[in-house]
């Protein structure tokens, strides 16, 4: 399939003006004869419906959840980036953008990277306009702090609640347009397939969580914004509840799915305990501003460190190994994500591990000297708060343990400049589609990215599609044999997992998928590896199709089967992440194959045969599937390698 | 850890209800308290029993999807702490442990330990927000706003809408979560223009769900996960319910 990203034209700064001069909008009158579907609540779903009900749409919006409020966007803790240059320290809508293509490593659109710069500084004014009480200084201005991959000060928060506070506001905007009438919630409802009709997205099936019962829903176009799929992990910093099921089914039905490979491990998160744990606590990464990273210089104190006979305070400055300074002098601990977890995983990998021997040390002895410890509470007391509830040790007084953990996927659904997928009439935004942070992501820019899709970009660019629509009558679901049919494809699908009857339970098998996808496809791959995995996550499909069991009924809340169902989806979509790895024969961002590194242990990439983004055509399960490319050229910026040095 | 527990089990809405007894071994004390509960729910599949339902997602403390009354307390006998982030080292060995659904007739239980907090929801349709479109606005450095009072808003916006303050009021009163949401808007200059109306149309929306009155007993801001105090139910009653304020 030829892959056209829709760039449009003249300079990258004229681009998003460009096209917003020329493209074909919905008159006002007609908004409201067109029904636009939303799926997901989150910063993305939820700013794009209540933008687009103010406009005029109807939108029915969904999520898996209780409320809207309880999108897993609620959980990002350390900030939104914007170019606001607020500090006055040489920041700019270029540089932002700059930053964000380095830092994705070469491996995303340029245009869609610029835009994404453009539009953050009105973000930051429209989430104040909604009350979002981000932190301030004395004076009564906003204030700012920095992130990983940037030498700027360009991030905003609310204390350790910034996504929180950024979802309340957007709630708040859903909320609003709800009360007119101009959006149809529905909680506790989980979309489980897409409903085509002549080549285009016209609906979505549904299943109620509460009582079982499936239904269809008829819109002019589908928007999906059902976030990232980081639980193919099993554990992973996402809610439990994350899926990628409806991109999943979207997949399934003809949509591409870009870099599934590309996959953001966190350097900073509370390591695992045991084997009972459900899911891994993040420690944003906004703990690096103070926080320094160490582990043991000499083996023999680590080995005493773990056996229980040292504490980290013991341990004289001298031999203290700040692996980050060290290597890296010009960021410090401030290099960006990927690289802070792979030599963290160097470190640990080498035997000078502390705790489990998979944790390093975040310090902030000095920090305290030098600020107090009154400043450091008031920066992080909630982090610090929620690391002694879970761990059990004080972080004012001994240093913090952490590693790394899955977090966020750059990779997902293919999008075009208009955020629309290779099914017409079908959008992705937010996390779940693949756009903006190339092969890693910057911390603090999902934020930005989800309300910029939802606020800004979406609102306009699906007008380009509907105005086509207008001709197109709306559908009676109930009554259109596509929709019936999309139905009863998902009735047989549960009845099946019913079937089985088998022996273990979902959990078990997700367990399972986990320690494969972490062993083969995570932070250090190897064609042999992502080999032996490929074959590995095959087999344990067919266990899970053959084995599962889910006890109960239908038609009440059964856990089980929600959790199988987004399982079956993971099951084939590790494989792909396997497959995407396997070909990508380069070391970039997130991806780090181990035959692809310079002598010094760092990323090799390979420009002159990779500078694409993969995306990848559904052929059936087990089956391999096509790949797609979508070259990628660079005018604005000058590619280089990536040196935090 | 051994421990026993005392679980509320309802088939549905209108069903009665009852507790079931259920032994657990071999729990870990570094295990979340809802690990322990998927334990138990492993431990009844095995045994061909329905397991638990029980409402969770984020498990880390903020979404507020997670609830439960633990041995009589609101998310359990941590401080501060959501049933999620409570973890198995605050229990002893061969304890006994009761375990029930949010009780209030606001919130009707749908099965087992899940309930139904779509009234939260109703409440906020009804004014909890800014009315502002997309697009609308100026320069977020436009309007200086004091440091304390940003604070002050912050405070009040942690509200994670779990309902525990409803579930530990004796009347249950959804007066916290209501007060946490005006104070959060009306401390900053951009929430300040619909103050009056927002919270008067959150309080009649909170009487017709089915609310109770609040009758300052503070049993909320015990049990409260995120710190929400009385200052805003003061607040609250004193800006914009005594007087007769023009909305
Ligand atoms: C712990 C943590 C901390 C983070 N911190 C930061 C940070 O500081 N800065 C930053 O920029 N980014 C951060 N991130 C990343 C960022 O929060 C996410 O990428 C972003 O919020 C995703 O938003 P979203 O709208 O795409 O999806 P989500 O917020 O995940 O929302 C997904 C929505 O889809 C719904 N849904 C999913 N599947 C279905 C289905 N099948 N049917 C119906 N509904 C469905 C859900 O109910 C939910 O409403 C963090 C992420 C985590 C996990
Ligand atoms: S006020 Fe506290 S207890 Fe009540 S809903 Fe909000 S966070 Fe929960
Ligand atoms: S599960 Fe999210 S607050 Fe407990």
């Amino acid at each position: 399939m030829k892959l056209d990203g829709k760039i449009p034209a003249g300079t990258i700064a004229e681009k998003w003006s460009n096209y917003k001069a020329s493209q074909n909008l919905v008159n006002p009158a007609n908004k409201r004869k067109f029904d636009v579907i939303v799926v997901g609540t989150g910063l993305g779903g939820a700013s794009a419906a209540a933008s687009l009900a103010e406009l005029g749409f109807k939108v029915k919006i969904f999520c898996y959840q209780d409320t809207p409020r309880r999108a897993h966007s609620i959980a990002a803790q350390g900030g939104i980036n914007a170019a606001k240059n607020y500090q006055n320290d040489g920041d700019s809508i270029y540089r932002l953008f700059y930053d964000t293509v380095k830092g994705g490593d070469y491996r995303s659109r340029e245009a869609n990277v610029y835009r994404l710069a453009e539009v953050s500084n009105q973000i930051i004014d429209q989430c104040v306009a909604q009350g979002v009480p981000f932190a301030r200084d004395y004076g009564g201005y906003l204030a700012n702090r920095s992130f990983g991959g940037a030498l700027v000060s360009r991030t905003f928060y609310a204390r350790g609640q910034t996504g929180q506070q950024l979802l309340l506001g957007a709630y708040g905007a859903l909320n609003r347009q709800i009360a007119a009438g101009n959006v149809t919630l529905y909680t506790r409802t989980e979309m489980m397939d897409l409903v085509m009709v002549d080549g285009h997205a016209r609906g979505i099936v549904t299943r109620s969580l509460l009582d079982g019962k499936l239904d269809t829903h008829f819109g002019h176009a589908v928007v999906l914004a059902t976030g990232g799929y980081g639980n193919v992990y099993f554990l992973s910093t996402n809610a439990m509840g994350s899926n990628i099921s409806a991109a999943w089914r979207a997949h399934q039905k003809g949509a591409l799915f870009a870099n599934p490979a590309f996959v953001q491990i966190h350097p900073t998160c509370i390591p695992v305990h045991g084997t009972a744990q459900s899911k891994l606590t993040l420690m944003s990464e906004s703990l690096r501003n103070d926080g320094r990273i160490w582990v043991p210089k000499n083996k023999e104190d680590a080995e005493k460190i773990r056996a229980g006979k040292l504490k980290p305070v013991d341990i004289p400055e001298e031999n203290r190994d700040y692996y980050l300074e060290r290597r890296y002098p010009a960021f410090g601990n401030l290099v960006p994500r990927d690289v802070a977890s792979r030599a963290a995983k160097e470190r640990c990998d080498a035997g000078y591990g502390v705790g489990t021997g998979k944790a390093v040390y975040l310090d902030f002895q000095d920090a305290i000297k030098r600020l107090g410890k009154d400043v450091i509470e008031a920066r992080y007391g909630n982090l610090f708060q929620m690391y002694e509830k879970i761990v059990d040790h004080n972080p004012y007084e001994t240093p913090m343990m952490i590693y790394p953990a899955i977090h966020y996927t750059m990779g997902g659904l293919w999008v075009d400049y208009e955020l629309q997928t290779t099914i017409p009439g079908l959008f992705a935004i937010g996390e779940v589609n693949f756009s903006d942070h190339g092969a890693n992501r910057l911390g603090a820019s999902a934020l930005m990215q989800g309300l910029a899709d939802g606020y800004f970009v979406l609102p306009f660019t699906i007008q380009n599609y509907l105005a086509d629509q207008l001709s197109l009558k709306r559908m009676d679901p109930a009554e259109h044999p596509e929709f019936k049919t999309a139905l009863e494809q998902t009735r047989s699908r549960i009845d099946k997992l019913f079937k089985i009857k088998g022996t273990r339970s979902v959990d078990s098998i997700h367990k399972e998928l986990g320690h494969i996808m972490w062993d083969h496809v995570g932070m250090a791959r190897t064609k042999e590896n992502l080999e032996a995995g490929i074959e590995k996550i095959a087999k344990l499909r067919d266990e899970f199709w053959q084995n599962v069991h889910i006890p109960g009924r239908d038609d009440t809340i059964n856990l089980e089967l929600e959790k199988a169902n987004r399982l079956a989806d993971f099951l084939e979509l590790g494989e792909l992440m396997a497959r995407d790895a396997l070909h990508r024969e380069e070391s970039c961002g997130g991806h780090f194959r181990e035959e692809y590194k310079t002598e010094e242990g760092e990323a090799l990439r390979n420009d002159k045969d990779f500078m694409y983004v993969a995306a990848w055509g559904y052929k059936g399960a087990g089956k391999a599937p096509e790949l797609n490319k979508e070259p990628l050229s660079f005018e604005y910026i000058e590619v280089k390698t990536r040196n935090y040095k | 850890m051994d421990l026993t527990l005392k679980v509320w089990r309802q088939a549905d809405r209108k069903s009665k209800g009852n507790f079931e007894t259920y032994q657990i071994k071999d729990i870990s004390p570094d295990s979340s308290f809802l690990e322990m509960l998927d334990e138990l729910n492993e431990q009844l599949i095995r045994e061909g029993i329905e397991p638990v339902a029980f409402d969770h997602d984020c498990r880390e403390g903020i979404c507020g999807m997670c609830s439960l009354f633990i041995n009589g307390r609101a998310h359990g006998p941590g401080h501060e702490t959501t049933t999620c982030q409570l973890h198995m080292r605050k229990f002893k060995d061969g304890d006994t442990i009761v375990i029930e659904p949010w009780r209030a007739g606001a919130f009707p239980v749908i099965k087992d330990l899940v309930v139904d907090r779509g009234a939260f929801d109703k409440i906020l349709q009804a004014g909890g927000f800014i009315s502002v479109n997309t697009g609308n606005a100026q320069d977020a450095n436009a309007i200086p706003i004091k440091k304390f009072q940003s604070d002050e808003a912050m405070d009040a916006a942690a509200c994670i809408g779990c309902g525990a303050c409803v579930a530990t009021c004796k009347n249950s009163s959804a007066m916290l979560f209501v007060a946490s949401k005006v104070s959060h808007l009306a401390l900053l200059p951009q929430g300040k223009v619909e103050a009056v109306r927002r919270a008067k149309a959150m309080v009649a929306k909170m009487d017709e769900l089915g609310f109770g009155s609040c009758t300052n007993t503070g049993a909320c801001e015990v049990e409260c996960p995120k710190g929400i105090t009385l200052t805003h139910i003061a607040r609250l009653n004193r800006e914009f319910l005594s007087a007769n304020l023009k909305p």
